[in-house]
């Protein structure tokens, strides 16, 4: 009994007909689980993802090129685009600071510190939207304040903006923790031994190190900024041609019942989804060459 | 930026008083609405529970064509919009799109019924189940399997009593994940719903009805409720964590 059952662990290399029998079992098996698995995921992600592309170029180039060249559709990407590239710098500075307050430092309350940093990852979008409103709303906290001196934020960018930094606020933060971590502050300190200000510390080691998580936790930021939706569309008021992004547009489009357009602007969303998860890969194994060195 | 909002909307909760509060709070629509998005939430990360499992340990233990490009595609509901998600989950699972009309002859509608909410969350919970039970499951040193199995395991044993237990924090932590995650949807399930109340409407949805009707202390209860089963769903999750780095040492 004992001989046949080392054919399992050892199977490859055993002459015994019985472990082949039973080889072939785990082959079997093998080949169920993956189907099992490939077959679901085919459900639930590959071909909802295929349809995305199938349906924006069902009627051929023409239509699709004619929708992205519509007005709404114009100022909804010009709008995408602002929003990221003033929230992506503000959360990427905040993000740093905040990685280098949490891992370098020892204080009390800083994994209370941390959980809270996971707020907005753990709250429904839709929740995070309806704060900014409660604050800058027209009855709001600093509603008065801000009517007064006749600033609008709800129903217009700035609230937008709030609610996508909201929202990314622990990308970059979450990120980067983890390296600074595990590089330590050795070559930090001995930089400052050897004469270096701290500006030229942060420079010329800090950042080097941390340079890939940064880059990564950036990406991220960037993906959910440009493809938020909750959190924005309840801040947005979402008015066509004004206060409308990408992803607005999207379900705009879709509810009128303007399904080709609707998918025209989906595509350039999906596409930024595998830009996203390209670049995620190319990272992954930038910084598992690192490890094994 | 963190906690102004969040302690803008307590104050605004607590402006209500208590019977007021805990009237809107558990009132019939308010409650349907939290029978559709912890129910589904919950039954849609089981589901992932089992089949993240098996996805997960297909990746860990086989290799087989076109792996790396699936392995990488289970990232999707992470990066694509929940918007475009929605969109496109509505017209596959639609009565004429691809899935959807092989199930109509069935009678089984998926978009605009509660059942399209849970594929919505089935979509957006996946991803958090791989990629918590696959670092665990790469770490897991195949002698042990071995020695279970020369000892005279079969392969069932083996794997409930060897494979499965160093592997349950990963898998709850993964459920846990998920279903925080599906809990906070949105944008992809007022997309697939019909959000129709009693039916499909779920609490997330509610809010923003209620803010439409500039009825603002019942749109600020309801997402009290929702802030506050989220930081118990965060809290489960760092102990589920706590409990599973035990296991490392």
């Amino acid at each position: 009994m004992n001989s046949n059952l080392a054919g399992h662990s050892f199977g490859s290399g055993s002459p015994d007909s019985q472990s082949s029998s039973s080889d072939r079992k785990r082959g079997w098996v093998k080949v169920v689980l993956i189907a099992v698995a490939i077959a679901y995921l085919s459900l639930i992600l590959f071909i909802p993802a295929l349809n995305v592309f199938v349906e924006a170029f069902k009627g051929g180039f023409g239509p699709f090129l004619d929708n992205l060249t519509e007005r709404n559709f114009l100022h909804a990407v010009q709008l995408t685009l602002i929003i990221a590239l003033i929230v992506v710098p503000v959360n990427t500075v905040f993000g740093l600071c905040a990685a280098w307050v949490i891992a370098r430092n020892q204080f009390r309350g800083r994994t209370f510190l941390i959980s809270l940093l996971d707020i907005p990852f753990a709250v429904s979008p839709v929740v995070a939207g309806l704060m900014i409103v409660l604050l800058y709303g027209r009855n709001g906290w600093f509603g008065p304040l801000l009517q007064a001196a006749n600033i609008k934020i709800v129903f217009a960018m700035p609230a937008m903006v709030l609610a996508s930094a909201f929202i990314t606020l622990p990308f970059v933060a979450r990120e980067v923790i983890p390296v600074l971590e595990e590089v330590g502050s050795e070559q930090e300190e001995a930089a400052k031994t050897l004469g270096a200000n701290d500006w030229q510390v942060f420079w010329r080691v800090t950042l080097p190190n941390i340079s890939w998580g940064l880059l990564y936790g950036v990406i991220l930021t960037n993906a959910r900024v440009m493809g938020e939706f909750g959190a924005v569309s309840v801040v947005s008021g979402n008015i066509t041609g004004k206060t409308q992004t990408l992803p607005l547009f999207v379900e705009e489009a879709y509810k009128q019942y303007q399904t080709q357009a609707a998918f025209s602007a989906a595509v350039l969303l999906a596409g930024l989804a595998f830009v996203t998860l390209v670049l995620k890969e190319i990272l992954e194994r930038k910084t598992r060459i690192k490890e094994v060195e | 930026m963190l906690f102004l909002p969040v302690s803008a909307l307590i104050l605004k909760a607590s402006t209500e008083s208590p019977i007021n509060f805990w009237k809107i709070a558990t009132s019939p629509i308010a409650l349907s609405t939290y029978d559709v998005t912890f129910v589904t939430s919950l039954i849609a990360a089981l589901i992932n529970g089992f089949f993240g499992f098996l996805i997960a340990w297909v990746l860990v233990r086989y290799d087989f064509p076109f792996k790396r490009l699936i392995e990488a595609a289970i990232d999707l509901p992470f990066a694509l919009p929940t918007s475009v998600a929605g969109l496109t989950l509505a017209t596959v699972y639609s009565e004429n799109g691809w899935i959807g009309s092989l199930l109509a002859p069935f009678g089984i509608k998926v978009a605009f019924t509660r059942l399209g909410v849970g594929v919505a969350m089935l979509f957006i919970s996946l991803p958090f189940i791989v990629r918590t039970l696959q670092p665990v499951m790469q770490q897991m040193e195949k002698e042990i399997e071995e020695a279970a199995w020369s000892l005279g395991a079969s392969q069932w044993q083996t794997f409930w009593r060897v494979v499965f237990p160093p592997l349950m924090p990963a898998l709850l932590t993964g459920v846990a994940l998920g279903f925080a995650r599906a809990v906070g949807e949105y944008g992809s399930v007022v997309i697939v719903a019909s959000n129709i109340p009693y039916k499909d409407l779920i609490a997330s949805v509610l809010i923003i009805q209620r803010l439409e009707q500039y009825d603002y202390s019942g749109a600020t209860v309801i997402g009290v409720v929702l802030l506050g089963i989220s930081l118990l769903i965060l809290i489960a999750i760092n102990v589920l964590q706590a409990w599973g780095r035990r296991y490392e040492l």
